[in-house]
């Protein structure tokens, strides 16, 4: 096991979300220190991809407070349920900190993968064209698929489109990564070359927030599995704690299900 | 042939030429500026804000919703029955003279009708760009304007071009109706040779190779920058390999 620094990287505090009268997240909380691998688990509709969607307010959360590195988010009152930031500066530069893989990739469709991937790094970092080429290299390298750089991603397989995906996110050389679900619009035989690139990238010390219905993954891969149930936190913990003896009735009933 | 006589033709060649450039002339320019123009208002004909969505469907709705003809026959002959622009007229107000210009009057009422039918084109494929790449831009931290210019707009003027092909040249036919006010454009000139030779057949068959042949280029124009822009969308192509 790597030695881990100590230092918080990312704190969620009792955060809320509400769509009309149906209170998707009840308060739930988290804190991710460098390095970590947390797995976020649970049934559809939980609340778990809502949850990581707000950390970098792709939904606006009803209440709560955002921590990235220190750096506390400022939010203000918005219409009705939602709030709103207070800063779209400061909301950008910390976006820039969380790079998030979605669960349908969402690459660019009109860009080559090698487009895709020094997009950001060029139009939001600032870098050169050449220090972002340098760092696709790298990362489209890193993930196997350099060879594809000048493919549309509309032709190759889901499993080769999210890790592009997974390389444009590098190359933002982000604090955290955030997944949504990443394996699980794949076809089958396509979730395995996935789940070894999550694997690798956790093995070089990166902290990753991962919302998944991989067991596997979670119990070999992550150091923390939060179980969400009905938008609160059920149970969490260590993985091997957690998934080998679960405590609540809840996350017995998931796990039978789900572990095969 | 009695009812074909080719000499006709070949002895108006001049007055067909600077009919067909005119024609050209009227197209380009009008196409260009709608183009120019219809980006922007398209990005503001999908505000969410109704007071800058609303009066822009409302420029639509009169501009498509009613014949170029009759746009231009308005813009030409309406505008100048007002007091207040023969007022200006005699004062010598050296814009709005440019309203007594037959050039100008079309120029001005073609731009304002295919601009209305681009925005509309460009404002459907703005919001036919897939919601997943709006966001995952925005997850990157790029700014709304950042995102309109480098995802939204890029995809959805790629995605435009088949629609936009098919306005180009119905821009170029429908510039017949410049004759209408005067100017002698390629339909103009083949009526004044037919009324000085009576050669029907003669004028408006060559008139029409000519509408033909610029249509051929333009078609030819579009596949280009089809295969060029939008082949992220064609089907899967030989140098995508298996890992």
């Amino acid at each position: 096991m790597t030695v881990k620094a100590n230092n918080e990287l990312l704190r969620v505090d009792d955060l809320h979300k509400q769509y009309g009268d149906n209170e998707v997240l009840k308060g739930v909380s988290l804190t991710a220190h460098s390095g970590d691998v947390i797995s976020i688990i649970g049934s559809s509709g939980s609340g778990k991809s809502t949850w990581l969607r707000c950390i970098n307010f792709l939904e606006q959360p009803t209440s709560g407070k955002i921590i990235v590195a220190g750096e506390e988010i400022k939010m203000l009152a918005g219409s009705k349920d939602a709030l709103k930031v207070a800063d779209p500066r400061q909301l950008q530069k910390i976006r820039t900190r969380l790079s998030m893989v979605f669960q349908h990739f969402n690459l660019w469709g009109h860009m080559t993968v090698l487009q895709n991937v020094i997009e950001a790094p060029i139009h939001v970092l600032g870098l050169s064209k050449k220090d972002a080429m340098e760092r696709a290299e790298r990362y489209l390298e890193r993930v196997g698929v350099w060879k594809f750089r000048d493919t549309y991603p509309a032709h190759l397989s889901g499993g080769q489109q999210q890790r592009v995906a997974i390389a444009r996110a590098l190359a933002m050389e982000p604090e955290a990564l955030l997944f949504d679900e990443p394996t699980s619009a794949l076809d089958p035989e396509l979730v395995g070359e996935v789940l070894k690139v999550m694997r690798s990238i956790a093995e070089e010390g990166r902290t990753m927030l991962v919302v998944t219905h991989e067991m596997g993954f979670a119990r070999e891969v992550s150091n923390h599995v939060i179980f969400v149930h009905q938008g609160r936190v059920e149970e969490r913990g260590h993985p091997r704690e957690v998934l080998t003896r679960p405590n609540s009735e809840r996350l017995q009933q998931f796990l039978s299900g789900n572990l095969k | 042939m009695e009812w074909f006589d080719p000499s006709v033709i070949s002895g108006s060649l001049p007055e067909f030429w600077r009919g067909l450039w005119m024609t050209v002339q009227l197209t380009v320019f009008s196409l260009a500026v709608g183009f120019a123009l219809a980006i922007p208002l398209s990005v503001a004909r999908v505000s969410r804000n109704p007071w800058v969505s609303r009066p822009i469907s409302a420029y639509t709705y009169f501009f498509r919703g009613t014949p170029m003809l009759v746009q231009l026959l308005l813009i030409y002959y309406g505008v100048g029955q007002s007091e207040w622009m023969q007022q200006q007229w005699e004062s010598g107000n050296s814009f709005w003279l440019l309203f007594r210009d037959a050039y100008f009057c079309t120029m001005l009422a073609f731009s304002l009708n295919t601009c209305a039918y681009q925005l509309e084109m460009f404002a459907g494929a703005i919001r036919n760009v897939p919601h997943g790449e709006v966001e995952a831009a925005e997850a990157m931290g790029m700014t709304r304007y950042t995102v309109l210019r480098r995802i939204v707009l890029p995809s959805a003027l790629r995605r435009a071009i088949p629609p936009l092909s098919n306005e180009v040249i119905l821009m170029l036919q429908g510039s017949a109706i410049a004759s209408a006010v005067t100017l002698v454009d390629l339909t103009g000139a083949a009526r004044n040779v037919y009324s000085r030779h009576y050669a029907p057949f003669e004028a408006f068959i060559f008139a029409g190779l000519l509408y033909l042949a610029v249509t051929f280029v333009l078609v030819g124009l579009f596949r280009f920058a089809e295969s060029h822009w939008l082949a992220h969308l064609q089907p899967r192509s030989a140098s995508a390999q298996k890992d």
